[in-house]
């Protein structure tokens, strides 16, 4: 059973970055600032590859945002996706907005399922896919995993972690919840986040990055696509926490026992 | 202006982490003149319900066999229409797993905005202001949500407990869902057993990471010892050595214990947002550059095989 899928693509900020207040308060220090795909997008990537090489069919990537973002979709094909799809939107993104632009996306595509990463690193929300779900009506599995670990053979031969039923209708997740694991069952069309320890994300080859120069990047306009764009999660001001006090150095376990037990009272 | 917080049990018992969210939702109401409901969904639930009136909430109880397992699917409509009943324009619910699965689809059904992992309220009066992390914590943002209901999940240890309270009752909610039509099927529950306190209820916690190579006979017996729970690093649990729910981090579980063991962790940024709550932080590394000597109150750089034996010998000669 072939399978379409819609995986998204979000720019965001190098973890590895160091991120700093701008002098506005509500954004932050872009200048010397690397960017690349969310981490967890790129697992969604790659377990929609997965799907793909198991089942057959399609794999279309789909980003919202500036120009800019057109260096994480052509990163998405390098790694393997069929084509591309931009909406460009200047200005602040949030999970109200993202999923009723997406829900537009989807309403044109018609894929079977949609994968996306479970947050993105810059907002931390975890919100986009459940909000997606709900506009589609449809089904949702959040935060997917798998039993078997990131060092098992499974995940050495690239298996998929999300298991299609025999009849193709539908997809056994793992889902890590509070406590252990939960497996669910959901009918397709279905809306699925990804977590932390579903695959390692494979890199993108040479001829991958050469075919990708040639893929599709489709542009639409956020404007014109009959969605209200008002932003409903607004960010006032930005600061940095609070720093820890840290630093004391003890030269043994017998000092380390003392002030826990003395100083810190904790023993 | 009321507030609906949605409540979560595990095995007949509420959850710590729900205590919390109703701490919260005493603070919304207090600021905003409204009164505090509580929803709860199971199944043969009831007998917890008193239990959550003893805040002085109102508690909407829906129990009913399609409300079993937590899903999204079911129990955002439920939760949905109880917060139209109760007119509530504030919906909230811990940070647990359950609460960042259903709260946004039923916001959704809402069209409400809102703020994941909330630390705290700000702003003045009725206009509640959410401050949250982003960035892994790298940066703490002030939210507005410009919806007429907004919603929140918060984050358990940055709020007390409830506070009791009387006037609490209990209403029984009609559930009318047709288990027919649902297109999510739940299959099983695999729990992790652990005789061990709750990660983010422990008074102590001994996380373990690379250093450790894999052997946390030392950590657990550590933790065991101070009747603590275990965590590790994003890189001993992606190893596989230890269970997915021990990780402590960002994007694992996030904890404020009295006393926190980072044993053979470096400290990476993302570790740390989960773990510098904490009061006391202890790192034991043999790298004397690793970076969570920057944030430990205690630092002690030492061999952790020969280190941890002699602290738990310690320990014991102490008691």
């Amino acid at each position: 059973m072939p399978l379409k899928i819609l995986v998204t693509a979000k720019r965001v900020e190098d973890p590895e970055s160091k991120i700093a207040v701008a002098p506005n308060g509500t954004g932050i220090i872009t200048t010397g600032v690397n960017y690349k795909v969310n981490p967890f997008d790129e697992i969604a990537i790659e377990e929609g590859l997965r799907l793909r090489e198991k089942h057959g069919g399609e794999l279309a990537v789909v980003s919202i945002g500036g120009e800019s973002s057109t260096a994480e979709l052509r990163a998405a094909l390098a790694m393997g996706a069929d084509r591309a799809m931009l909406v460009l939107h200047d200005g602040p993104l949030d999970p109200v907005l993202v999923s009723a632009l997406l829900a537009k996306v989807v309403e044109a595509e018609k894929p079977d399922l949609v994968l996306l990463g479970k947050q993105s690193i810059d907002d931390d929300q975890n919100q986009a896919a459940q909000w997606l779900a709900e506009r589609l009506t449809w089904p949702q599995a959040t935060c997917a995993s798998k039993v078997e670990t990131l060092e098992s053979e499974a995940e050495q031969k690239r298996t998929p972690g999300l298991v299609l039923s025999a009849d193709g209708t539908s997809l056994r997740v793992v889902r890590e919840v509070d406590g252990g694991v939960e497996l669910l069952d959901v009918l397709l069309p279905a809306v699925v986040s990804v977590d932390l320890r579903l695959n390692k994300p494979r890199f993108a080859s040479l001829p991958g990055i050469m075919k990708a120069k040639k893929k599709e990047i489709r542009q639409l306009r956020s404007a014109e696509m009959g969605v209200d764009l008002t932003p409903r999660v607004v960010v006032r001001k930005l600061t940095e926490p609070p720093r820890r006090k840290g630093g004391q150095r003890v030269a043994d376990v017998d000092e380390l026992y003392r002030k826990l037990h003395e100083e810190a009272k904790v023993l | 202006m009321n507030v609906l917080i949605l409540a979560e049990q595990s095995n007949g018992v509420i959850r710590k982490a729900t205590w919390h969210a109703l701490g919260a939702g005493q603070e919304v109401a207090r600021r905003t003149g409204g009164a505090l409901h509580v929803a709860l969904l199971g199944k043969g639930v009831a007998a917890l319900a008193q239990e959550l009136a003893s805040s002085g909430a109102t508690v909407h109880l829906a129990d009913a066999p399609v409300l079993e397992h937590g899903l999204a699917e079911v129990h955002a409509p439920v939760l949905a229409e109880l917060a139209k009943a109760c007119q509530a324009t504030y919906l909230g619910a811990a940070a647990t797993a359950y609460g960042k699965d259903v709260l946004p689809r039923a916001a959704a059904k809402l069209g409400a905005a809102m703020a994941t992992d909330v630390l705290g309220f700000a702003g003045d009066g009725a206009a509640i202001v959410f401050r949250r992390p982003m960035w892994a914590g790298n940066l703490i943002a002030e939210v507005e949500l410009a919806t007429p209901v907004k919603a929140f999940t918060i984050r358990p240890t940055e709020f007390p407990v409830a506070a009791r309270a009387g006037g609490g009752a209990v209403v029984a909610a009609a559930v009318s869902i047709d288990p027919a039509a649902l297109r999510t099927r739940f299959v099983e529950f695999r729990e992790v057993k652990s005789a061990r306190p709750e990660l983010t209820e422990a008074r102590v916690v001994v996380a373990g990471g690379r250093g450790t190579k894999g052997d946390f006979k030392e950590v657990e017996g550590l933790a065991d010892d101070l009747g603590g729970a275990v965590g590790a690093s994003r890189a001993a649990v992606d190893a596989g050595w230890v269970p997915n729910d021990w990780q402590v981090g960002q994007t694992g579980k996030v904890v404020a214990p009295e006393l926190y063991f980072a044993v053979g962790i470096s400290g990476a940024i993302q570790h740390v947002a989960g773990m510098k709550g904490a009061r006391v932080i202890v790192a034991i590394n043999k790298d004397p550059e690793a970076p969570i000597f920057q944030i430990a109150d205690y630092g002690l750089v030492a061999d952790l095989s020969k280190a941890l034996p002699e602290l738990r010998a310690k320990i014991k000669a102490g008691k």
